[in-house]
C-alpha cells in the first residue's frame, strides 16, 4: 500500500475572506499536526502583513503582489510570493525561506536572524538593514544603504549595490558580482579566500541560482575600525 | 595671595555665573580627553516641574473623602482601543523599559519581583527579553525598539503588551551605545554582535519611517500576536501634540511620553540636558492631542520623566494622564546611590546621591553592571521587596491626596484640583498661578 502524501492545497481568496482569518488560521498550525501544510492566498492586491508570524513546516503560495511586511517574523515556514513585495518582506525572520519571484521594495530581510530570502526581481534601499543571521539572494541589484548596521548573515547581490553599502557594518559577509556605488563607513572590500567561495556557491545554490557564475563576485565587510569609539574616528561617521 | 592658598571662600573671591566651577571643570576635561561626557541619570538641571504644582484640598465647595477609611481606588486599564487583552494594573505606577546589559540580571528579576508584588508592570529594553524577567514579572511590557537587539516573535506572544519605542526622554532623536565593557557573553550572545565592542542602539527603525509607515507597522504586530496584546507607542517629549496625533492616528492602544527628565543608561550629557521639553508641558501637550481627537481616556497615556513621590503621580493624574511610569526612581529604590556604598562610590571618583556613571558598568550596588562579581551583590528578593515598598509609598501618597481632593479615585483628579506656583509652570501646564485665574498662553496656539 503506497504511503498517502499531501497533495491537498488549501486556497484561500483574500477577496473573499479577510486576512485576519488567513493570518488566524496559519497561526493555529504552530503546535499542532500543521495540516493542511500546503496553502495557496490568492487577490492579495498589495495587502499587507500577508501570512506574517507563521511558525509551522508549511508552504504558503502567495499568488499576486503584497504590500508591507509579508512573511514578517516568519519561522519555520516557505513562503513563496510570485508578485513583488512592499517595505519590509520577512522583516525580522528567525528560520523558514521567503522567496520573492519580483521586485521587493526597501528594508527586505531587516533585522532578520535566520533562515533565507530570494528575491528573483531587484531590491530596493536598506535591503538587508540590521541584518542579525539572516541569508540573502538577490538576483537583481539593492538599493542604497543595504546592510546597515549589518550584524550576522550573509547578503549576496548578483547585479549592482546602491551607494553607502555596509554603512556602518559589523560580521556580516557581503557579496556583489556587479558594480558598488559606493561603501558606506568602515565598510572594505575583502579578502576572497576558499571558504567564501564555499559560502558563496552554497547560497547561490539554495537560492536556486544555479545559473549565476560565483567567480565574478567581490567581497565586502567591516573593517571594524569603529567597533570601539575613538576620537580619531569622529571624520569617520 | 597666601589667604587663598589657604582654601575657602573669602570676600573678593567671585565665582562667575557663567562660567561656574561645573563649567570650567567639563571645559578642563573636555581639553584632557578630547571626547564628550557620557553619563547615566536623567537631566539635572532645574526645570519646571510637578514641585511647582500644588492641589487644591477640599474645604467649603469640596467634600473631602475620609482617610483611612473611604476608598479610593487606583486601578487602571491598559489598552482598551484594540487590544483583546487589556493591561489590568492595581496601581498607577508601571516600571519602565530598562536592558538587560544596561542592568544587571539580578536588578531585572528584582523589578520584575517588585511589579508582580503590587499589581503592576514592568518593561523590557534595548536587548531583549531574559526567561528571569519573563518568569519574575507576571506583567510584562516587550518593546519593540529600532535596534531590534534579541527581536523574537516568540518573546512577542509572550508579552503582555507591546511597546514600540520611537524615543525616550533623555535623547529624543538618538539612539544609544552599549559600551564594549558591558559587553558579557550573555549580552552579546543576545545581540548577535561579537563580545566586547561598543554596540551601537539605532536611533531608526530599519522597517518603518513615518506615521503612515507606523501604521502598517502596528497592524503587522497585531497581525502576528493575533490582536491580542495591548501596543504602545513610546515617545521622548518634544513636539509632543503632534506626535501623539499621529501615534493615535497610527493606531496606539496607549502613548507612552517621557519628558527630559526621564533617566538613560549611557548617553552624552550634553543630549541629556539640552533636547526635549520637560514632563510637564509634555502632559498637557498629550492631553490635549487626545481630547481634540475625541480619545482622552480611549487611547490611555502614560507619562514619565522624573516622577519621584505620590505627588507626582497625583498631578500627572490630574493633568490628564491614566498612568505614571518609573525608572531612575526604581533604580533609586533598589538601593542605587545608597551612602551605604560611599566608601565605594568614593573610590571610583564619585559619591553617594551623586553617581551617575551607570554607562561605566562598575556600579558598587550591583545595578548598572555585568560584572559578575559586582552583580552578585545585588539580592533581587531583598531589592524587590525595596522597590515594592517605593510602589506601594507612591500610591499610598496619591491616594492620599486624591481623597483630600474628594476623589473617590485616583483618575477622578482633574487639571480644576490644580494651581502653579510659578508663570512658568502655569504657562506648560495650563493651569491657573495660584491666587489667580491667569493661565498664561491660554487661547492661543501652544503646541
Amino acid at each position: 500500500m503506497a504511503v498517502e502524501t499531501t497533495t491537498e492545497v488549501e486556497l484561500v481568496d483574500l477577496a473573499a475572506s479577510p486576512l485576519r482569518d488567513l493570518n488566524r488560521r496559519l497561526h493555529e498550525l504552530a503546535g499542532s499536526d500543521s495540516r493542511p501544510d500546503r496553502w495557496r492566498v490568492v487577490n492579495t492586491n498589495g495587502a499587507h502583513a500577508v501570512a506574517c508570524g507563521l511558525d509551522a513546516p508549511i508552504e504558503v503560495e502567495v499568488a499576486g503582489h503584497v504590500g508591507y511586511y509579508c512573511a514578517g517574523m516568519n519561522q519555520r515556514a516557505t513562503v513563496r510570493i510570485s508578485g513583488n513585495a512592499g517595505t519590509g518582506v520577512a522583516e525580522n525572520m528567525m528560520s523558514g525561506t521567503v522567496i520573492v519571484g519580483g521586485n521587493v521594495s526597501q528594508s527586505a530581510g531587516a533585522s532578520g536572524r535566520g533562515g533565507l530570502l530570494v528575491v528573483h526581481g531587484d531590491a530596493g534601499a536598506r535591503c538587508g538593514i540590521s541584518m542579525k543571521g539572516v541569508d540573502i539572494v538577490v538576483r537583481g541589484s539593492i538599493g542604497h544603504l543595504s546592510a546597515f548596521m549589518a550584524q550576522r548573515g550573509t547578503l549576496v547581490v548578483c547585479g549592482d549595490a546602491g551607494e553607502a553599502l555596509g554603512d556602518s557594518i559589523y560580521e556580516t559577509h557581503i557579496y556583489v558580482r556587479g558594480r558598488v556605488a559606493g561603501l558606506g563607513a568602515d565598510c572594505v572590500e575583502k579578502e576572497f579566500r576558499a571558504h567564501h567561495r564555499a559560502e558563496l556557491h552554497s547560497l547561490l545554490e539554495r537560492g536556486g541560482f544555479d545559473d549565476v557564475d560565483p567567480s565574478g563576485f567581490r567581497r565586502y565587510g567591516s573593517a571594524r575600525t569603529l567597533y570601539n569609539f575613538k576620537i580619531d574616528n569622529a571624520g569617520a561617521y | 595671595m597666601a589667604a587663598i592658598h589657604a582654601g575657602g571662600w573669602q570676600p573678593g573671591l567671585r565665582e562667575s555665573y557663567l562660567y561656574d566651577r561645573n563649567v570650567i571643570a567639563e571645559i578642563q576635561r573636555a581639553a584632557r580627553e578630547g571626547i564628550y561626557d557620557i553619563r547615566g541619570f536623567g537631566a539635572k538641571r532645574r526645570v519646571p516641574h510637578f514641585d511647582d504644582l500644588l492641589l487644591l484640598g477640599a474645604s467649603i465647595s469640596r467634600y473631602p473623602l475620609e482617610g483611612y477609611r473611604e476608598r479610593c481606588g487606583t486601578d487602571v486599564v491598559l489598552g482598551t482601543r484594540f487590544a483583546r487583552k487589556p493591561l489590568e494594573l492595581k496601581i498607577p505606577v508601571t516600571i519602565a523599559g530598562m536592558s538587560f546589559g544596561a542592568l544587571s540580571a539580578p536588578a531585572k528579576e528584582a523589578l520584575g519581583r517588585a511589579a508582580t508584588e503590587v499589581g503592576t508592570s514592568t518593561t523590557t529594553g534595548d536587548g531583549g527579553m531574559t526567561p528571569e524577567e519573563r518568569q519574575s514579572s507576571k506583567l510584562l511590557v516587550y518593546q519593540v525598539l529600532p535596534s531590534r537587539y534579541g527581536m523574537n516573535p516568540d518573546d512577542l506572544r509572550s508579552a503582555d503588551a507591546i511597546e514600540i519605542v520611537v524615543g525616550q526622554g533623555a535623547k529624543p532623536g538618538g539612539g544609544g551605545m552599549l559600551l564594549g565593557h558591558k559587553i558579557s557573553d550573555r549580552v552579546a550572545e543576545m545581540r548577535d554582535l561579537p563580545k566586547g565592542i561598543d554596540q551601537r542602539s539605532a536611533s531608526r527603525h530599519p522597517d518603518w519611517t513615518g506615521p503612515d509607515d507606523l501604521e502598517i507597522k502596528i497592524i503587522e504586530l497585531r497581525e502576528i500576536t493575533d490582536w491580542e496584546k495591548p501596543v504602545f507607542v513610546k515617545v521622548g517629549a518634544t513636539r509632543t501634540y503632534y506626535d501623539v496625533q499621529l501615534a493615535v492616528k497610527a493606531g496606539a492602544d496607549v502613548i507612552v511620553v517621557d519628558g527630559m527628565q526621564g533617566g538613560t543608561a549611557a548617553t552624552q550629557d550634553v543630549f541629556i540636558e539640552h533636547v526635549g521639553i520637560p514632563t510637564l508641558p509634555a502632559v498637557r501637550l498629550a492631553v490635549q492631542a487626545l481630547t481634540e481627537l475625541g480619545m482622552h481616556r480611549r487611547v490611555q497615556l502614560i507619562v514619565s520623566g522624573g516622577i519621584r513621590t505620590g505627588a507626582d503621580v497625583a498631578k500627572a493624574l490630574a493633568l490628564g494622564a491614566d498612568a505614571t511610569s518609573i525608572g531612575t526612581a526604581a533604580l533609586i529604590a533598589l538601593g542605587d546611590n545608597s551612602p551605604e556604598h560611599e566608601e565605594e562610590y568614593r573610590a571610583i571618583g564619585s559619591a553617594a546621591g551623586y553617581y551617575d556613571d551607570w554607562q561605566a558598568g562598575l556600579d558598587p550596588v550591583g545595578i548598572s553592571t555585568q560584572d559578575d562579581d559586582l552583580a552578585g551583590r545585588l539580592d533581587p528578593v531583598l531589592g524587590a521587596r525595596k522597590v515594592a515598598n517605593y510602589l506601594r509609598v507612591l500610591t499610598l501618597e496619591a491616594q492620599t491626596l486624591a481623597r483630600a481632593c474628594g476623589k473617590s479615585h485616583v483618575h477622578n483628579l482633574e487639571p480644576e484640583d490644580l494651581v502653579a506656583l510659578t508663570v512658568e509652570a502655569a504657562a506648560m501646564a495650563g493651569v491657573p498661578l495660584a491666587g489667580t485665574n491667569w493661565i498664561p498662553g491660554s487661547g492661543e496656539a501652544s503646541r
